[in-house]
């Protein structure tokens, strides 16, 4: 027996924060309600109705209460804005260093796949001290990925990527829950995040489903859909290269350049012809429909790990991780 | 100030015994008579929202889901804020209270357009019934907000109803502003400025304003909704190269003006029953009339508050979190105001003042979380839990049922000529305002600890705080069901009013209780400011009768 719960555990530094911002919202509120009401009460009490006919006292204002009583509120304000905003950009803001992890949203579970290629569904094992970013999408409707101990959330869209992040910092389980309202079993879209020892998660990591990296199975993918046959077949190849585009500037043939990350990499699988690289020609058929998302997410993966061409020489470095055990 | 004799008998002719049987009310134009067909529909639809209430409190009783299946449950809490939002909410203070007073206020004979006021009510009552139609046939399971793509997609349910009934609706609050804005525009009494105006017509005029420029957006997003259900255009499927966050920034644009089309109307009420029940003018009436226009136009630029974890841009979010910030301090300034009226007031504490009371301690505790929600990194935990969930039922309960009770408790004996029991009626106001706080208060906490909206079940450690909210949702649906009994009975029974039971001042108190049809015996004239108390019933006239018109 725990007591009545009033208050959420913390588990990281960001958590303490948004802890802090609503401490001082508490204050102010509490100074504020006590303010108001004992001013009510005292002129209730003091200039209560003696006479059936009494009329007030007319007092039409004061500019330097109007002026005290917007200003105060709204330097108040003004500061907790600067406050919560600074909080939000750690908030929003993964650290370069973030291992990350790939969230599927869709009704009703969440698939969560590790960058060792081990999969869960519906839990979330992950080391404390190290950073982590989830990088989200869905299947179907529009989700939320809620993880109150770190007091973090993200809506998961389909058709887009959105990253949440997060350092625990507190060894323990706590809830993981859907915060956007998806449909019949919305309130059962929910698991467990496990915050363990490095140690542990790497024991466990072990242990668990072995899949393969996301980044294996992005190669694989990368033949079996055939996108090698243009895109890595020397210099007369119909598509461009992909060694390096992650990151970089992409020239397009409508003049414009554009920089190549998860959303630009997405769309031109899906939607090829939407930003045509300059010197091609659109010839490559949509994608659309044939993959799931974390195929996707996976072939994203692969060309996001392939080096730039002068650092290529040899092969793309991809090693598996130590697989256990046998299929299936 | 004149006070009833208890032989005051009732004026022989007034407009509820002008035209009898149900033919005279179905098509009359009379003002007055509308506000009292609005005032039984909008009943009619709280029952039912309210219904809808009592089986989610009872559901959330224990951590199981056990009394309701979860899609019996997801409808439930989508249809009580179907109507609780576009049928109770939108129009319980101005369509009722409003329609009821305005023209009288400023000393009218009717609105500028009756038979399009008429029309409202009727657009009013097909939306609302399509909407019931929508509900018999198995309800719809989207939420009242519609969030694209599981409305456009993949709910099963009778989203098309529901969506034709609502946008039907918006229609009559439409023609609802554009009806007031004109009335209040071009048919104010001889001498009735518009800083003479009391700040009950400012706050409808703020909120018409917000109708007409608003209504049409949510219009439009929801008949999006609807052609991509039937056509499926792809606007908002993301598989089609649609943008579901595109449906989000349509609804809220509408939706949060909408939150002040609910709480400026009810922010007049308080005015005058702040004034009335201290008997002098509200303190900074200017800035109290000028901080309703800022609320309707800065409330137009802080939609995007609903979406900071939405995917919308991080810099858009912190603008939209600034302006938040300030659309609060004219609300501020109307609560410091407020207060500041009882100083040296000659305060009394009938019902309709303890309802105002309530109000300004709820409607408190409603904006100060308001702004506590737009502070950017508090809201992306509190987002989307029962935090926002106790907020905005402060905001919305807190302010727009509250104050319209004290309203109606404030202006039925005008209205049906009768005074109701006073012990009663302050229980219920009681009632009302403990039960409200034990209703919605623990959520606040729960919410913190992290429990999600529209939850069917839930871990348990959340169960405490559940089983006080729903103890105090019995609370309070006592403190609503009492005024409906009492009110009933003062109908037949109650104490003959007069036309000034309360000894305030204002138009609509020189006329008899209740009024004749045309309100007035003549054209009146306003030769002083509002709540002139020291000056009295002098302030006003009639025209022609007196010597000098200001």
């Amino acid at each position: 027996m725990s007591g009545i719960p009033f208050f959420p555990h913390a588990a990281s530094s960001v958590a303490r924060e948004v802890d802090t911002i609503y401490f001082i919202w508490l204050s102010v509120s509490a100074f504020f309600t006590c303010l108001i009401v004992a001013m009510i009460i005292y002129f209730m009490v003091r200039f209560k109705r003696k006479s059936e006919d009494q009329v007030g006292v007319e007092a039409h204002g004061s500019a330097m209460l109007e002026i005290a009583w917007s200003g105060i509120p709204l330097l108040i304000c003004l500061a907790m804005f600067a406050y919560g905003t600074k909080v939000f950009f750690d908030i929003s803001k993964p650290p370069a260093n973030a291992v990350e992890y790939f969230v599927t949203g869709k009704q009703w579970m969440w698939k969560i796949q590790h960058p060792t290629g081990v999969r869960e569904i519906n839990d979330l094992h992950v080391p404390v001290g190290v950073p982590i970013k989830l990088t989200m999408t869905s299947e179907d409707v529009i989700h939320s990925f809620f993880l109150p101990p770190f007091r973090v959330k993200q809506d998961v869209l389909p058709g887009r990527y959105t990253t949440v992040w997060f350092r625990a910092d507190r060894v323990g389980q706590y809830h993981l829950f859907c915060a956007e309202y998806c449909g019949a079993e919305h309130s059962r879209m929910i698991g467990t995040i496990y915050v363990m020892p490095v140690t542990e998660y790497q024991a466990w990591l072990s242990g668990g489903t072995p899949g393969k990296p996301p980044i294996q199975q992005g190669q694989e993918l990368f033949a079996t859909m055939a996108c090698n046959t243009c895109h890595m077949n020397g210099p007369a190849s119909r598509g461009p290269d992909l060694h390096g585009v992650f990151g970089s500037e992409v020239q397009l043939a409508s003049g414009r350049a554009i920089h190549a990350d998860e959303a630009y990499l997405r769309e031109s699988i899906l939607e090829p012809t939407a930003k045509v690289v300059s010197g091609f020609e659109p010839l490559m058929p949509t994608y659309q429909g044939q993959l799931t998302e974390e195929q996707l997410s996976s072939l994203i993966a692969y060309i996001k790990s392939l080096p730039k061409k002068s650092e290529a020489g040899q092969q793309a470095v991809v090693k598996p991780a130590p697989v256990k055990g046998g299929e299936g | 100030m004149e006070t009833t004799l208890p032989t005051a008998e009732l004026p022989e002719r007034h407009y509820l015994n002008q035209g009898q049987g149900i033919a005279s009310w179905l098509l009359t134009k009379d003002h007055k008579r509308i506000a009292i067909m609005y005032l039984l529909g909008v009943t009619f639809f709280f029952l039912l929202g309210g219904i809808m209430a009592m089986l989610i409190r009872l559901e959330l009783l224990t951590p199981q889901g056990d009394l309701l299946e979860p899609d019996t449950y997801n409808r439930v809490f989508t249809m009580h804020g179907v109507f609780m939002v576009f049928f109770v909410l939108l129009p319980v203070v101005p369509a009722i209270l409003g329609n009821f007073l305005i023209p009288i206020m400023i000393g009218a004979k009717d609105l500028a357009f009756p038979k399009i006021n008429l029309l409202s009510w009727y657009l009013y009552m097909i939306g609302g019934g399509l909407t019931m139609y929508a509900m018999v046939r198995g309800g719809v399971d989207t939420g009242w907000t519609f969030y694209t793509p599981f409305s456009s997609t993949y709910s099963n349910t009778h989203v098309m109803a529901t969506a034709i009934g609502v946008f039907i609706n918006g229609f009559s609050g439409i023609l609802t502003g554009v009806n007031f804005i004109v009335t209040i525009h071009r048919m104010r009494a001889p001498g009735l400025t518009w800083f003479r105006l009391p700040l009950f017509v400012w706050g409808h005029y703020a909120t018409s304003l917000i109708q007409v420029l608003g209504t049409p957006v949510v219009a439009i997003a929801i008949a999006l909704v609807g052609l991509e259900r039937l056509f499926h255009l792809g606007i908002f499927d993301a598989s089609r190269g649609g943008d579901p966050v595109l449906f989000q920034h349509l609804f809220w644009f509408y939706s949060h003006p909408a939150v002040y089309i609910m709480v400026l109307p009810p922010m007049g009420v308080i005015s005058e029953l702040v004034a009335a029940f201290s008997r002098k003018p509200v303190f900074g009436y200017r800035i109290v009339a000028y901080s309703s226009i800022g609320i309707a136009v800065l409330g137009f630029l802080v939609w995007g508050h609903h979406m900071f974890v939405s995917g919308q841009s991080v810099y858009a979010s912190v603008v939209f979190s600034v302006l938040t910030m300030l659309v609060a301090i004219p609300s501020a300034i109307k609560v410091f105001n407020w207060s500041s009226t009882l100083y040296r007031g000659s305060v009394s504490y009938e019902t309709p003042m303890l309802y105002a009371l309530a109000f300004l301690g709820l409607f408190l505790i409603g904006g100060l979380t308001g702004v506590m929600l737009a502070t950017l990194g508090f809201d992306v935990y509190v987002h989307d839990t029962y935090f926002v969930v106790a907020h905005f039922h402060y905001v919305m309960v807190g302010g727009a049922i509250v104050s319209f009770l004290g309203g109606l408790h404030y202006w039925w004996p005008k209205m049906f000529g009768r005074m109701y029991p006073v012990f009663w009626s302050k229980l219920s106001a009681l009632l009302v305002f403990v039960g409200f706080n034990l209703t919605f208060f623990p959520q606040f906490i729960v919410g913190y600890l992290g429990m999600p909206r529209r939850y069917w079940q839930y871990p348990a450690e959340f169960q405490v705080w559940n089983v006080l909210s729903t103890a105090g949702a019995s609370v309070l649906a006592i403190g609503f069901l009492l005024p409906g009994c009492y009110l009933l009975w003062s109908l037949k029974y109650g104490k003959v009013a007069g036309p000034n039971p309360w000894g305030a001042l204002g138009l609509e108190w020189t006329i008899p209780s209740p009024p004749p049809t045309e309100n007035f015996d003549g054209v009146p004239v306003v030769k002083g400011e509002p709540y002139d108390y020291q000056t009295g019933e002098e302030i006003f006239g009639i025209l022609g009768k007196e010597a000098h018109v200001v």
